[in-house]
């Protein structure tokens, strides 16, 4: 007699501890083995693209806050890019200067968001998390210094930023910039050569070079598939091109490469705050612009290399005080396309990992 | 006797008055046993709860001072009442069934491991002699070992029970795992019973003069990793694994249910600790001070160790916990045996017995450890398993955002 069998479909989600926000995977195990994962989001969509037509230009600047609420720095910033190309806004220097300063410094605690919650999900008990957030703190002190907001900050502005630095800041980013690479060795002293981090994730969720651009991947993910693509140093927007700064790869495009391209990177972003903080040149910090801005018409896209990857912006404008189509570029939910192929055969704790070095965060997901 | 002679150990002592005062009466034996077991429950549970509250505060506050936090510290001074206020949260908190779960089962799951883990406390022993342990069985360790598997008996019940997907694989995870973790934590015994040759603890922890962890090494770490696993603790937290499980096998428990689990893992926690005192470190003995408070202090340190362990290590795949313990712990265990068999026959051969300081074998037992530990894991043993191939999905299951499940075309 044979039985009859029925796959084994399991939801991680939409209320998971892993699942970084209310997200649902919706899997069909073989016993442990992943045969079959499909990621089912829009739990928190917010249609903030459909918001956006109603309101003026500047209002729409929060709502990009909303986005990535973990890198709102670097979602204000290709906003703010956008309207700039649309409109024809030249931008002072030093805000210049002080919009790489913020978006780097996000960087670096996007970064250490993404990697205590992937030990987290590799089943940490909280440890490396709770060593990151000490760190990540520091950086929203210096956030809350310069715009007195620690999550969602709503700080640049078209033509510059909302207002400048305080005498303070400066010093206390040199200070951070000096002790951050010992607080690296730190993390690397814990996750690096440990034989568990190692049995767990290396090989683990391989993603090919082809694969990964076939996907439209962007961002640490595709660069720890070996491709060197970084929108700062190909297609440099704000000041990037005058900052010395490497673009660090990985090989093998496994969850260990993708672990190690981030600390990469942040030892890259403490480098080239080193630089701005040196170079940065006084005077003002936003640029003469009618409060209430009429774009010409026309369309324009723009993209930024935020710490998830390739956030671009694509406004359409006719001639009104609002956008005429709002559109965003969500690195994390084109990222995610690769998951199944990454995931399949794997067993449980691979998919959580594996789903958790994808470093996706729902709220942009959705939008 | 004086007052401190009658604290050095207090257990035994307040047995042997209680046994004489009992025989003033004339009773019949059989009596005098009974409430002698009874007097000896009741001192063995003083000694279990407030450890294991102790246990359930240390390692919140323990766990929050290596994750540079204060913890809880709301609760009284250091947060000393949080495990009260924690026990009285679960209380008042309503008892949740599952819709199609087994209610029997799924409600006899939680006293299974809890009494599981309290009956072990049975023969092991906190102070001199035979009156040390409430039943100082001649089989002692056997009796560990037997009413120790049981536990994995409870979580089956609780994952099966609970008609609960991820309860069901936690389950599943635990027996594979436990089952396995058996095996090798018996033979790392087997050493030890070979030394002493006696299954009996009283008689253990009497040939100790030194700790047993000096002539055996590899079965003390053998013996103390396939206790982690039994206890479902990191790194082999797999049966729980929360950011895969949710929690595993309780997912659906809430409660006085959810609480009397959650107590049956502590003391499950306390009866490792001091079974790895017992047979390891010395059980109770110690210079100077009380029995009790070596046993104490030692239990404590095993489990100071433990947390150690949890907080800075991350979890272990299912299938690598699997190959880890057949793959190194029982070849190692069946190593450590042939070399102590030897061990005792040559010292019972040509030398004056064990009882006497065994310095040769102490050097030699731990260059075999080490050697043997290095070797293994950098040249015999690889971390297998990863990726398996699957075919393509039938049509059918996954089609299209949201979609039911539909029936298996056949």
């Amino acid at each position: 007699m044979e039985l009859e069998a029925q796959p084994f479909v399991i939801n991680f989600g939409p209320s998971h501890p892993s699942t970084h926000g209310v997200f649902r995977l919706r899997t069909i195990l073989d016993g442990e083995v992943i045969v079959d994962v499909e990621p089912i989001f829009g739990y928190l969509h917010r249609g903030i693209e459909k918001l956006a037509e109603g309101r003026t230009y500047v209002q729409n600047i929060p709502f990009t806050d909303r986005l990535d609420y973990l890198a709102s720095m670097t979602a204000n910033h290709g906003y703010v890019l956008a309207v700039e190309k649309l409109a024809g806004i030249e931008v002072p220097e030093r805000a210049e200067y002080l919009r790489v300063i913020m978006s780097e410094l996000m960087r670096i605690s996007s970064h250490l968001m993404a990697i205590g919650f992937l030990t987290n999900e590799l089943g940490a008990m909280m440890t490396p998390l709770l060593y990151m957030y000490r760190e990540r703190e520091k950086i929203l002190d210096l956030f809350e210094m310069v715009c007195g907001q620690r999550l969602t900050y709503n700080y640049m502005r078209f033509g510059g930023v909302s207002h400048d630095i305080p005498r303070e800041f400066l010093p206390a980013v040199k200070k951070f910039v000096r002790e951050m690479p010992g607080f690296i060795d730190e993390y690397d002293q814990l996750l690096k050569e440990n034989e568990i981090v190692l049995a767990r994730t290396k090989g683990v969720g391989i993603l090919p070079a082809d694969v990964a651009i076939n996907y439209s991947v962007s961002g640490p993910m595709l660069r720890a598939s070996g491709v060197k693509w970084d929108i700062r140093k190909d297609d440099p927007y704000s000041v990037y091109d005058r900052f010395d700064f490497d673009i660090p790869t990985g090989s093998a495009g496994d969850i260990y490469d993708r672990y190690r391209q981030r600390i990469e990177e942040m030892r890259q972003s403490v480098r080239i705050l080193e630089q701005a903080i040196q170079q940065i040149p006084p005077g003002e910090v936003c640029a003469k612009v009618p409060s209430l801005l009429r774009p010409p018409k026309g369309e324009v896209y723009a993209r930024i290399e935020a710490p998830k990857g390739e956030l671009g912006y694509y406004l359409v404008s006719d001639g009104s005080i609002a956008p005429y189509r709002f559109r965003v570029r969500p690195p994390a939910l084109i990222n995610l396309g690769v998951l199944r192929y990454m995931s399949r055969g794997w067993k449980i704790g691979d998919l959580i990992t594996i789903f958790g070095s994808v470093d996706i965060c729902v709220a942009e997901v959705d939008r | 006797m004086s007052v401190w002679e009658y604290i050095v150990d207090l257990f035994v002592n307040i047995r042997t008055d209680w046994i004489e005062w009992l025989q003033g009466f004339n009773l019949a034996s059989s009596l005098i046993i009974l409430l002698d077991s009874l007097i000896g429950i009741i001192l063995m549970l003083i000694f279990v709860f407030p450890i294991v509250i102790i246990f359930i505060w240390l390692e919140r506050r323990f766990i929050a001072w290596m994750q540079l936090r204060p913890g809880p510290n709301r609760c009284g001074p250091f947060g000393l009442l949080q495990p009260i206020a924690d026990a009285i949260k679960t209380l008042i908190k309503e008892l949740i069934m599952p819709a199609k779960g087994d209610k029997l089962v799924h409600w006899l799951a939680p006293v299974v491991l809890f009494f599981s883990g309290l009956m072990l406390f049975a023969v092991i022993p906190i102070g001199k002699g035979h009156l040390g342990a409430l039943a100082d069985l001649n089989i002692g360790i056997l009796y560990i070992v037997a009413i120790g598997s049981l536990s994995v008996t409870a979580i089956f019940m609780a994952g099966w029970s609970s008609n609960n997907k991820f309860a069901l694989l936690g389950a599943m995870r635990a027996v594979a795992q436990l089952v396995s973790y058996e095996v090798p934590m018996v033979l790392s015994i087997v050493g030890v019973v070979l030394i002493v040759g006696s299954l009996q603890m009283s008689e253990i922890v009497g040939q100790q003069s030194y700790p047993f962890i000096l002539v055996q090494p590899l079965g003390c770490f053998i013996f103390f990793i396939g206790a982690m696993a039994e206890l479902n603790r990191s790194p082999m937290d797999q049966i729980e694994a929360e950011s895969e499980l949710t929690t595993g096998y309780f997912t659906e428990y809430s409660g006085m249910k959810f609480a009397t689990f959650f107590l049956g893992e502590y003391i499950g926690t306390l009866a490792i600790a001091t079974i790895v005192t017992t047979l390891f470190l010395g059980g109770w003995k110690g210079p100077f001070l009380p029995v009790w408070f070596w046993f104490v202090f030692k239990v404590f340190a095993v489990f100071l160790v433990i947390l150690w362990m949890r907080a800075t290590l991350i979890r272990v795949r299912i299938d690598q916990i699997m190959a880890f313990s057949w793959k190194f712990l029982l070849p190692m265990a069946l190593i450590n045996i042939f070399i102590t068999a030897a061990e005792v026959l040559i010292w019972d051969k040509w030398m004056s017995g064990w009882e006497s300081f065994p310095w040769p074998f102490i050097f030699v037992n731990w260059a075999i450890a080490v050697v043997l530990i290095l070797l293994w894991s950098k040249i015999f043993f690889k971390l297998g398993g990863g990726r398996v191939e699957v075919g393509e999905v039938r049509p059918g299951y996954s089609q299209g955002y949201g979609a039911d499940l539909q029936a298996p075309v056949s």
